[in-house]
């Protein structure tokens, strides 16, 4: 290291590293740009939400009208509203079933993954990996060409299974519509948990599960008694990470109802709020519901901010 | 893990291999299917048996999507956005990564906590909000607007990201160069920071992918037409697929346009990210 060189007599007699002890400004003036963004960007809109759920904001107001203070006729209007409920449903079970789906598969992937050999691990690695890499619009084009009602290949393929998909519209009905939403987020979710459920795995030391087998353990017990207790703090970690992700699944849906779905019965929480805000420009209604979503985000990431607190020394 | 005294292949092992290769396939198949339509021809896209390898392909489709007018704009916005992002969350976060891994101050837990927070919070949850913020600044359609969303958005997990990085930097080496007659500055300069260049590029390169790929704020930001980015230009030809013909063959060369760098960045930094996001959840 050049370092030693004796020419460069700066600090006759360094400092005994006092910055421990006495406060210092530096610190704070380093995370000065960092909190400054983070107030203008977030901050302000954070705060601004708050104060326009609690008005009267709608079309009028677009157009000049001061805004009205309502308190809490916003929140009350909304959920009373038997639409937001079907929502708000429609956004817990799609959220619940697509997580849930994921981090079995992911699980079983991960299995996979440990018991075969180099190179089909390998393969199943670098498949993985490009489908995480894949930006969420691209695939999302993808997936809307490959279920296209007209030429899309799945159709093709299902019909020459024998069975008459021709010219089938996926996206029509409101069930088959969140089908084909499911697996297009399964397959980007999966790899995520497998790498990370398979890293986990990769801990578990060899010898346990050979002495567990030599006392007669079957692999289910060796899976349920071993394996599984081993990664439970993986699992739990991508179990949550996926719940919260799963929730604000908005440009997947969005592109979906673009590519020719209806909207009002296929909305989840992000595409109503933009509905509500960007197509009715209510921004009351839609400050109201994007605080619900707010509250409801910091609510499940508690757990998870605890847990990555705890790796801050 | 293989038992090595077991030198045949079990029958249970076979089988897992297979299904390993199956699901792989199935798994990469939306990818190849991506790569195997832009090279296509709308011909045969869209006569009724499907062509599953690319014989008979050319790149038209790709010379197509250059030579139609809105590529280049859509790319210019995207890269301008992009680059700034870049540029600004890692110079913030580098400095607060730098706040919170080398003092004790008083806050700094509180601060953690909050960066912790934010980066959970969905863009879903403020972008009306935002959208009013940027249209009083008079910053809608403008790379400035869309990028100080995007600097807020990403700068918690990278300052997350680099922490570990400058943690990792041993404080003793800079003091050693501090002994050395360097000031606190220079040892800074020409000790830790050369150390922390895989650091800032796993970070630069996170803030990359996220900028890039990202489609909600843009959507509400970015409203006029020649000022998109390649995501929102990208939604436009599947817009246009929902009520006239679309040319699958050049919608999949752009994706693969879109694609193609985030792939080959994502493989450099996909370690790095997986840690980061399930630290400690997995000894290492």
């Amino acid at each position: 290291m050049t370092v030693l060189s004796p020419t460069r007599q700066q600090a006759v007699a360094p400092e005994p590293e006092p910055r421990h002890r006495r406060p210092s400004p530096a610190p704070y003036l380093l995370l000065v740009p960092t909190i400054a963004i983070l107030l203008l960007a977030l901050g302000y809109p954070l705060a601004w939400q708050f104060w326009t759920s609690a008005q009267k904001f709608g079309l009028a107001q677009q157009f000049g009208r001061p805004p009205q203070f309502v308190g809490m006729a916003n929140y009350v209007q909304l959920f009373t509203d038997p639409q937001t409920w079907a929502v708000v449903g429609r956004s817990i079970a799609f959220c619940l079933v697509n997580a849930a789906i994921t981090v079995v598969l992911g699980v079983l992937i991960a299995l996979l993954m440990n018991a075969v050999g180099t190179l089909p691990r390998l393969t199943l690695q670098v498949a993985m990996l490009l489908a995480w890499a894949m930006p969420v619009i691209a695939s999302m084009t993808v997936w809307i060409w490959l279920f296209d009602w007209h030429r899309g290949v799945i159709n093709w393929l299902l019909t020459a299974a024998g069975l008459d998909f021709t010219n089938h519209n996926w996206l029509e009905q409101p069930l088959s519509f969140y089908f084909v939403a499911t697996v297009i987020v399964v397959w980007m979710s999966v790899p995520f948990v497998a790498f990370s459920v398979y890293a986990g795995l990769t801990q578990i030391s060899e010898e346990v599960m050979e002495a567990a087998a030599l006392d007669g353990a079957s692999p289910r017990q060796r899976f349920f008694a071993i394996v599984l207790p081993m990664i439970r703090p993986v699992l739990m970690i991508v179990a949550l990470l996926q719940v919260i992700w799963d929730l604000r699944v908005f440009a997947q849906i969005k592109m979906l109802q673009d590519a020719g779905a209806p909207t009002a019965s296929t909305d989840l929480l992000g595409t109503y709020i933009y509905r509500l805000g960007v197509g009715a420009s209510d921004f009351g209604m839609a400050s109201a519901l994007s605080i619900f979503v707010l509250v409801l985000t910091v609510a499940l990431s508690f757990f998870y901010v605890l847990h990555l607190m705890k790796e801050d020394a | 893990m293989t038992r090595t005294h077991r030198r045949r292949i079990r029958p249970g092992r076979l089988v897992a291999s297979v299904i390993a290769i199956l699901v792989a396939l199935a798994w990469v198949f939306p990818v190849y299917w991506m790569l195997n339509s832009s090279l296509l021809p709308n011909t045969v896209l869209t006569s009724t048996t499907p062509r599953f390898w690319p014989w008979g392909g050319s790149l038209d489709n790709f010379a197509a999507v250059f030579a139609e007018g809105t590529f280049w704009p859509a790319l210019g916005m995207s890269l301008a956005i992009t680059l700034t992002t870049v540029a600004f969350c890692l110079l913030f976060a580098f400095l607060a990564a730098l706040a919170i891994s080398r003092f004790r101050f008083r806050g700094r837990a509180s601060f953690v906590l909050a960066v912790l927070f934010i980066q959970m919070l969905p863009a879903e949850g403020l972008f009306i909000a935002q959208y009013k913020l940027m249209s009083s600044l008079n910053l809608l359609n403008s790379v400035v607007g869309v990028s100080i969303l995007y600097i807020a958005a990403v700068v918690p997990f990278t300052i997350w990201m680099l922490r570990g990085f400058v943690a990792g930097v041993p404080m003793e080496l800079e003091e050693a160069a501090m002994v050395d007659g360097l000031s606190r500055t220079q040892a800074f300069f020409r000790i830790t920071f050369p150390l922390l260049a895989p650091g800032l590029v796993a970070s630069g390169v996170y803030a990359f992918l996220q900028a890039w790929n990202e489609f909600t704020v843009a959507l509400v930001i970015l409203q006029k037409e020649e000022y998109r980015t390649l995501p929102l230009w990208l939604r436009g030809f599947v817009q246009a697929s929902a009520s006239r013909a679309t040319d699958w063959g050049q919608v999949m060369a752009a994706s693969t346009l879109v694609a193609v760098p985030v792939i080959i960045f994502f493989l450099i930094v996909q370690g790095r990210l997986t840690s980061g996001l399930v630290a400690g959840a997995v000894k290492g």
